[in-house]
Parts: C-alpha cells; sequence; structure tokens
C-alpha cells in the first residue's frame, strides 16, 4: 500500500527480457509525484503493449489531467509481454507502472482505456499479475477500483464481472469527480467499504457499476430485462461530452518514448466528433456532436508540443480531418509558420469529397510527400449508399487522379468486406476502380512506375450504430470474396503490378464481433481462452481463432447459445440488446430508421451543413455543435530552428 | 524522369562537434537505436541549427561510433554532429544535455578540429562489469584461467543464428577487484568483428572455469579510445581539445 518501487527486483529480470526499454518509463514528459503527498492514487492502463499504448491520445490526456490536480497522481501501465510475464511470475514481482515501478495493487484506481475489445485478455493478465482477483465482487476495500473506458465500455457487459464500474464518453471531467469521491470517501475512514464507495461512484455522471444491475434472460436465450438492484442508481446511465475543446489542450506536453512506438509524431486533435453519419462507424455515433478546436487553439497546441517533443512530424488528428471548418487556413498558416524547418504535417483521415490538392500541397509543403490514404470503404456506389459514405466513382477517380497527376507515387485505399447487404460483386468492383485508377493515374502524371494500395478487412457491427442490429458475416464468407479480389487483381499483371492488396482474414474479426455485441455471459468465454494462454489478441502471432472458438463452444452451449448466436445473426427490433440500458444519446428508434434506410440503400446527410436529422444527441445531452469558422489568424512565431 | 525535390539545396556543414556522453541508470536498457531516436529529437529541442542532407527525406548529418550493447551503461559513447551554423560547443553541450531524459547525460563536446576521423580514433574499449553474488576468488581464478587460454570458442548470437566466436584474443587486459562487498570484472577489450562484448567474455568464464553468477552482471564501458602502445587507451577527443578550444561538462573518469 506505500507505493515502494519494485524497480531494484525489476531490473535483474529486465536484463533477460526483449526491448527491455519499454518497461523503464523515464521518457521525455514523464511524471512522478511523491505518493504520500496526494490523496488518490491512479495507474492508468492502456491494455496492449508499450509501443502501441505509448502514443494513445486519450491515456495521455487524463495523465497529465490527472497529474495537474494537487490531491492526485496518476502513473502509467501497459501489457507486459509473455517473456517479462513469465519472469514475474517466478520471482513474484507484481504488474508495475513504468513511472515509478509502484505495484498495481498499491493504488486506488486502476483505469483501463479499451480502443479495441481484443484488449480484454490483457485486462485479465494484468489483474492477475498485479496480484488484483479477477472478479470485482471478490475485490475488498484494499484493492485498486478497475475502471475502464474508451470506445469499447459502451458495451462493457462482456468484461462486467472483471471491472468494477465503466466510464461512458469523454474522460476529462470524468475523472476529477471519481477523483473527489473516492479522496473524500477515504477522508471519511472509508465508510461502508468498497460497496459505499461503488454507490457513490454511480451516482456520478457517466459512471456505470456494472454490479448494481441484474440481467435476466429469456428462453430463446435473448435478454428479458437488465433492471437496476438498487433505486439509488441511475435506470440508464448516459455519457459524458466536453464542450469548448479550446478549454482543454491535451496532452500539453506529450510523452516522448525512447523505445520505438507506432506513431512516430505528435498528435492534436482539431475536432472531436463526426455527423457524417457512416453507419458502421461506432466512433461516429458515440462521440457526437462535433466539437471543433480553433484555428487558434490547434496553432498554439502545436506550437507548444513541438518545442516540448522535438517531434518532426504533426497529425492534425479527427475522425475526418479534412472536414474542419478551417482546414485551408490551419494548414496553410502551419505551414507558413513551420518553413524551412522539416516539420511535416499530416492528417490521418481524409474523405475523398474532402480533399483538394491545395490542401495536400500545403501539408507536404515542409515535410515528405508520402503516400495519401483514402477510404472509401465499400468497393460499390450501391454499397456506399447502404454505408451512407456516399463518393462516386467518377469523383474517386478524378480524386486520385489528381494526386498522381501532382506528384504523389503512392496511394492507399481502405475497404471494408462483409458490410450488410455486400455480394460478391460490390467486392469485386474494388478491383476494377484500382484497376481504373492505375490507368487513370498513369496517363495523367506520363509516369509508369505509380502505385496503388488496396487494404481491407472484415466489417464488425458494433454497439450504438445503425448496423448494431446486423448479421456479421462469417470468417469463410470474407475469406472466399477476399481471394476473389486478388485472383481480379492479378488478371492483368500490367496494371495488376501496380496494386497492392493488403488484408487480414476473417477470423480475426469474428472473435471481435463476439466482443463487440457479446453480454456478460461471453465474460466466461473471455476468462476460459486467458487461463489458457490467450494474451495480446491483436497481434497475428498470438490469437489463436482455435482456442476462442473452443471456449466458446464450451463455455456457451450449456446456456443455449454460441459463437454464430452472437456474431452472423441479424436481431430483431425488439430484441433487448445488452447495451440498451447505456446511453450514448443516440434514439434507438433513429437508430433502427436508419437502418432500415440502409437496407434500402437511402442517404443521410451531415447535420453540420444540413437540417438536424434528429438522431437525438444534443437534445438529451443538451450539447450543440460547435463549429467555426473563426476567422482569427495565427500570429508567426519565431522559427523553430534553422 | 526523375523528380527533383523542390526549394534550395540545404545550407552546407560549416562546423562539426564531437561529443562524449553517458547512458546510466535504467536507461542502460535504451539500445542503440532508442537512443539514435532520442538524440535527434533532444538536438530539434534544444534548437542546435543542424545541417541536413539533400534529397527528398533530409536526414540531420550525425554520426554514431561504436554503439554499446543494450543493458551496457556506458560513460563514453561518443557521436558527432554537422551544423550549418557555428556554434559555441559548451552551449550546444548544455543545451542538448538539458534537452535529453535524465540518465543520457552529454559530458563533453568539442569542435572537430584535429586530424582524423573520430572512428578513426577509436579500436579499444574499457569495461567495468559488476558481479553481485559472485566470490572474489572465484572471480580471480576464472580470469587467471581465461588469460591462461590460447582460444576460448564461445557460442554468440548473430544475425545469421549461433555462430562460434574465440573470445580471448580480443581481451587485451583483464583483472578482478572488490568494491563494496561486489567482486568486479575489469578488462580492456579490442573492438573487432564479430564484436566481442562483456556477455561474451562472461560466457568464456562460464567456459574455462564454469563461473556462472547468480544475478545478471551490470556492464559499465568506462572509457573508448585507440590502445596505444604502452598499453593504455588515449582519450578520442584528445586531438581536438589540443588544437580547438577544450569545452568540458565533467571531469573526464578515464
Amino acid at each position: 500500500m506505500n507505493g515502494e518501487s519494485l524497480y531494484p527486483r525489476l531490473e535483474p529480470l529486465l536484463a533477460q527480457v526483449q526491448k527491455p526499454i519499454q518497461y523503464v518509463g523515464g521518457e521525455l514528459n514523464a511524471q512522478v509525484k511523491a505518493w504520500d503527498d496526494v490523496a488518490v492514487h491512479w495507474a492508468l492502463m492502456y491494455p496492449d503493449a508499450y509501443e502501441v499504448g505509448l502514443p494513445n491520445q486519450g491515456l495521455m490526456i487524463l495523465y497529465e489531467v490527472l497529474n495537474e490536480r494537487p490531491d492526485a497522481l496518476a502513473e502509467r501501465t501497459y501489457a507486459v509481454w509473455p517473456d517479462l510475464a513469465a519472469l514475474m511470475r517466478e520471482h513474484g514481482v507484481g504488474q508495475f507502472t513504468v513511472d515509478s515501478h509502484r505495484a498495481v495493487a498499491d493504488f486506488d484506481l486502476l483505469g483501463v482505456s479499451f480502443a479495441t475489445e481484443l484488449g480484454y485478455t490483457n485486462l485479465l493478465e494484468a489483474l492477475d499479475l498485479a496480484g488484483v482477483p479477477l472478479r470485482a465482487t471478490d475485490r475488498d476495500q484494499a484493492h485498486p477500483v478497475v475502471v475502464a473506458g474508451g470506445h469499447a465500455a459502451f458495451n462493457p457487459e462482456p468484461i462486467a464481472d472483471f471491472v468494477d464500474c465503466a466510464v461512458l464518453g469523454d474522460g476529462e471531467q470524468v475523472v476529477g469527480d471519481i477523483t473527489d469521491v473516492v479522496a473524500a470517501w477515504k477522508q471519511q475512514g472509508r465508510p461502508g467499504g468498497r460497496v459505499e464507495l461503488l454507490t457513490r461512484l454511480a451516482r456520478v455522471d457517466g459512471v456505470y457499476v456494472p454490479r448494481f444491475y441484474a440481467v435476466s434472460y429469456g428462453p430463446d436465450g435473448a435478454i428479458a430485462a437488465v433492471t437496476r438492484t438498487r433505486d439509488d442508481v441511475p435506470a440508464r446511465v448516459g455519457k459524458r461530452t466536453v464542450m469548448d475543446l479550446d478549454e482543454w489542450p491535451y496532452p500539453k506536453t506529450p510523452l516522448v518514448p525512447l523505445a520505438e512506438s507506432v506513431h512516430e509524431r505528435m498528435s492534436v486533435e482539431i475536432f472531436r466528433g463526426c455527423t457524417r453519419g457512416c453507419r458502421f462507424c461506432q466512433a461516429g455515433m458515440i462521440t457526437r456532436p462535433v466539437r471543433e478546436r480553433t484555428i487558434t487553439g490547434i496553432g498554439s497546441m502545436v506550437d507548444q508540443g513541438l518545442r516540448a517533443t522535438g517531434y518532426e512530424e504533426v497529425g492534425l488528428l479527427s475522425l475526418s480531418s479534412a472536414d474542419h471548418s478551417e482546414i485551408g487556413q490551419v494548414a496553410k498558416q502551419l505551414a507558413d509558420r513551420y518553413e524551412g524547418t522539416n516539420t511535416g504535417l499530416s492528417l490521418p483521415s481524409t474523405r475523398v469529397d474532402a480533399f483538394n490538392v491545395t490542401l495536400a500541397n500545403e501539408l507536404s509543403r515542409n515535410g515528405r510527400r508520402s503516400g495519401l490514404t483514402f477510404a472509401p470503404e465499400g468497393g460499390s456506389e450501391r454499397i456506399r449508399r447502404v454505408i451512407n459514405k456516399t463518393v462516386s466513382k467518377d469523383d474517386l477517380v478524378r480524386t486520385v487522379t489528381t494526386a498522381y497527376a501532382n506528384g504523389w507515387q503512392q496511394v492507399k485505399l481502405y475497404f471494408m468486406c462483409g458490410l450488410p447487404t455486400e455480394t460478391d460483386e460490390d467486392v469485386l468492383e474494388i478491383a476494377e476502380l484500382a484497376v481504373e485508377v492505375i490507368r487513370a493515374g498513369r496517363e495523367a502524371s506520363g509516369r509508369k512506375d505509380i502505385r496503388c494500395t488496396v487494404s481491407i478487412g472484415g466489417f464488425v457491427p458494433k454497439p450504438h450504430t445503425p448496423f448494431q442490429w446486423a448479421g456479421q458475416a462469417s470468417a469463410e464468407t470474407i475469406d472466399h470474396r477476399l481471394r476473389l479480389l486478388r485472383q481480379a487483381i492479378n488478371a492483368d499483371r500490367r496494371i495488376g503490378r501496380s496494386i497492392g492488396l493488403r488484408y487480414h482474414d476473417g477470423k480475426p474479426g469474428v472473435i471481435e464481433g463476439l466482443l463487440s455485441r457479446g453480454d456478460r455471459r461471453v465474460g466466461r468465454v473471455i476468462e476460459r481462452v486467458w487461463r489458457e494462454g490467450g494474451r495480446f489478441d491483436g497481434w497475428s502471432e498470438h490469437f489463436s481463432y482455435e482456442r476462442w472458438t473452443a471456449a466458446a463452444a464450451a463455455e456457451l452451449a450449456p446456456l443455449g447459445v454460441d459463437l454464430d448466436w452472437y456474431t452472423t445473426r441479424e436481431r430483431g427490433q425488439d430484441e433487448v440488446l445488452p447495451w440498451d440500458h447505456l446511453d450514448s444519446g443516440l434514439d434507438k428508434e433513429w437508430l433502427w430508421d436508419d437502418w432500415q434506410e440502409a437496407l434500402s440503400e437511402e442517404e443521410v446527410a451531415d447535420c453540420r451543413w444540413t437540417p438536424c436529422y434528429d438522431c437525438g444527441v444534443c437534445p438529451t445531452n443538451g450539447t450543440e455543435i460547435q463549429i467555426g469558422p473563426t476567422g482569427r489568424s495565427l500570429l508567426p512565431l519565431t522559427v523553430v530552428g534553422r | 524522369m526523375a523528380r527533383q525535390p523542390e526549394g534550395p539545396p540545404p545550407p552546407p556543414t560549416v562546423q562539426k562537434l564531437r561529443l562524449r556522453y553517458a547512458k546510466r541508470g535504467p536507461l542502460r536498457f535504451a539500445s542503440h537505436r532508442d537512443l539514435a531516436r532520442a538524440l535527434e529529437r533532444a538536438l530539434r529541442r534544444a534548437r542546435v541549427p543542424m545541417a541536413f542532407s539533400a534529397g527528398f527525406s533530409p536526414h540531420p548529418k550525425i554520426s554514431y561510433v561504436g554503439a554499446a550493447p543494450t543493458g551496457a551503461a556506458s560513460e563514453a559513447e561518443y557521436v558527432e554532429i554537422g551544423l550549418a551554423q557555428r556554434c559555441d560547443p559548451e552551449q550546444v553541450r548544455a543545451a542538448l544535455d538539458a534537452s535529453l531524459p535524465p540518465g543520457i547525460d552529454v559530458l563533453e563536446c568539442v569542435e572537430a578540429s584535429g586530424a582524423g576521423s573520430l572512428a578513426d580514433r577509436i579500436d579499444t574499449s574499457v569495461w567495468r562489469v559488476e558481479l553481485p553474488g559472485v566470490a572474489l576468488a572465484d572471480l580471480q581464478s576464472a580470469v587467471e584461467e581465461f588469460l591462461a587460454s590460447d582460444v576460448v570458442m564461445v557460442a554468440k548470437r548473430t544475425k545469421n543464428g549461433l555462430k562460434d566466436v574465440d573470445a580471448r584474443p580480443a581481451v587485451v587486459g583483464a583483472s578482478a577487484a572488490e568494491e563494496a562487498g561486489c567482486a568486479i570484472l575489469h578488462m580492456v577489450v579490442r573492438q573487432v568483428t564479430p564484436a566481442v562484448r562483456p556477455d561474451d567474455v562472461l560466457a568464456a568464464l562460464v567456459a574455462v572455469a564454469d563461473l556462472r553468477p547468480p544475478s545478471p552482471p551490470r556492464a559499465v564501458r568506462e572509457a573508448q579510445g585507440r590502445l596505444d602502445d604502452n598499453g593504455t587507451v588515449a582519450d578520442p577527443l584528445g586531438p581536438d581539445r589540443v588544437v580547438g578550444t577544450r569545452c568540458q561538462g565533467e571531469p573526464a573518469t578515464v
């Protein structure tokens, strides 16, 4: 309980493992506070390898927000690779934080950010390594309160037995509210023990405590009802929404690791939320409404962040960055400001219909003209109407051709396979599109060495989206269509050699589907998979489809359901969905109508520029769209470097 | 028709600085690539006016010399940087040191002025290896056994799998000592190809005397330089100091 460092016992183990640098902390901008100076201790975990977890924006934001409080400290912990985990078990060293190598078990709270459901087995591994009981009801008041957050927390039911709370929505403010509750409870001498603490937490807006809700099942295997077991907790838990992003300029001093990480750049979130209404996109549905950071807010974050990190690339992050109301000015004025400093700008997500060459030229002015990436998602115009990501084939070809003509040699196109109503023909149109792109691109650029990479993966229906009722395509269907696509691309070698195909087989998507739309019964499957050695399920070299299907069969059969029931089965309008008591603000009726419109291939326009389409979020949460243009300009800075 | 980078060519290098830095404490687990990345970013944060290579993806002019292995600490790592504007070496040292994480400490910075490249001035390392839990007498006899051997083959992991390497000829000198109850191996090792690292010498001690430390030893590179005829390792920045201005952070521990 004293926050003592485990480093002297950990150090001899580090000499024996791969990439030990990921476990030693000491990153630039890391913070270490004295244990006894604060009332509340948070361990923040990203349940994947350090190289993936360190750049995570959410964790970095909460780390700074919490450490700014005088009464709290936050340290980070990441999933430990099996080589070190085995040594830790052998030598009795528990799951530790990288900042001060304190035992996770010593902290008051363990906050775990789930960007994907494939991190669930890593949660169990971390709890077990920490010496914290797996099941929340087996914990006593000395154990940390385990809090799940991130997008996957909008359906935490599969991990409901393992977490004490789940937080819905933006974390910046709610972590402060939770800290206040824990500080008061500790200061009062922990009245009522853990149950009292959880009851108080359940009354915090946006905090869901699964143990206070009972789930009953009908004879058909579906949920009969979810009912609260105490009347002092909310019947439905709503999400938190941070308004005015300029008030929350985090991370101010992003962490810079010594070890290599997946994103070697600094990121600035230029807006949160998206109302484009792509029907497959959970992020776009659960993060509404759109809230833009102003051009001046962006400018000062870029300036401060570059000074604090020394990165040479800035990613302007959001769900669809070219949609920012002042993106042209943001790109131009940043490029002016960093002229001659080898500082690159990038937009990680660009819609085909929002792309223009002027913008792209500004972005690449000071940096490297690397590849461009577009995500049409669907292969045919028909399927793009179904998913509400409408771009005509001609526009797509024209946009990509323009890019080639302006000097880009490499264009990446992202697609999904297994979308609702999809046929083999829809997927085969991807090949036609790629061929046409190369033909037109060669003509427009006068070059033969242009390339187009098609990247494609299986679609997984997600909670709180219009596709939450859809039957997921089976792994066999996905693999069959991907095989056809590969043959079609290779049919004409003269064109096909300029087209790369990168794809993921359908199996991991099926398990992701089970975990995404699962209910509490799926928890047994997760636990069994972990006990049988399942870890790092997001990594193909660690993922075992057979282990998952065998565990699902064994654990679900006695309950009268199976893997297909959770994945490939289409749900009816009246079915109680496992997440119905968790409120993203979206009206279930609106989602259903949108699902029906998808099936009849009808589009919906973006409410940013057209009238409200009544999704329900703003009236439910008392929020509104916040967009520019502000008309403001960036002040010139003293130029960095030479 | 090859594409040409837009804009004017990068400014030329007008000054070369040579740095000695240490990696200490937990940062001994940093690999060479980790250190290189950290140094590049620190140079940007410190606003050192680096010279860049030409081309589509310009790189700052940095040359590294013989990096210590991952897991080994060092008091004597060397790097040379090319600048596009002349700077005071001590100011660069201080700014860079402040920009690097604690544990990567820039100790000296001098302007390259003497004859010969940095790489030409380094062919030998001075190592100190702490062996917690090993009795001094056992270490002493193992070292004697090793020095008395002509050939000591050890299996070494290389890119192409395990390979047998003779660890003996690279070791110019070795001795055992004790400090604060911990056995210490001091040695002077030539930088040969394939490299003979402290781990390889420790494997050789297992081979000749079955010396098996109960916990992982900790190696520190104390110095690097050219081995001269009387058996001492010369300071590789010495010739630059004679010609140029001396700018030193801490007294060298060599």
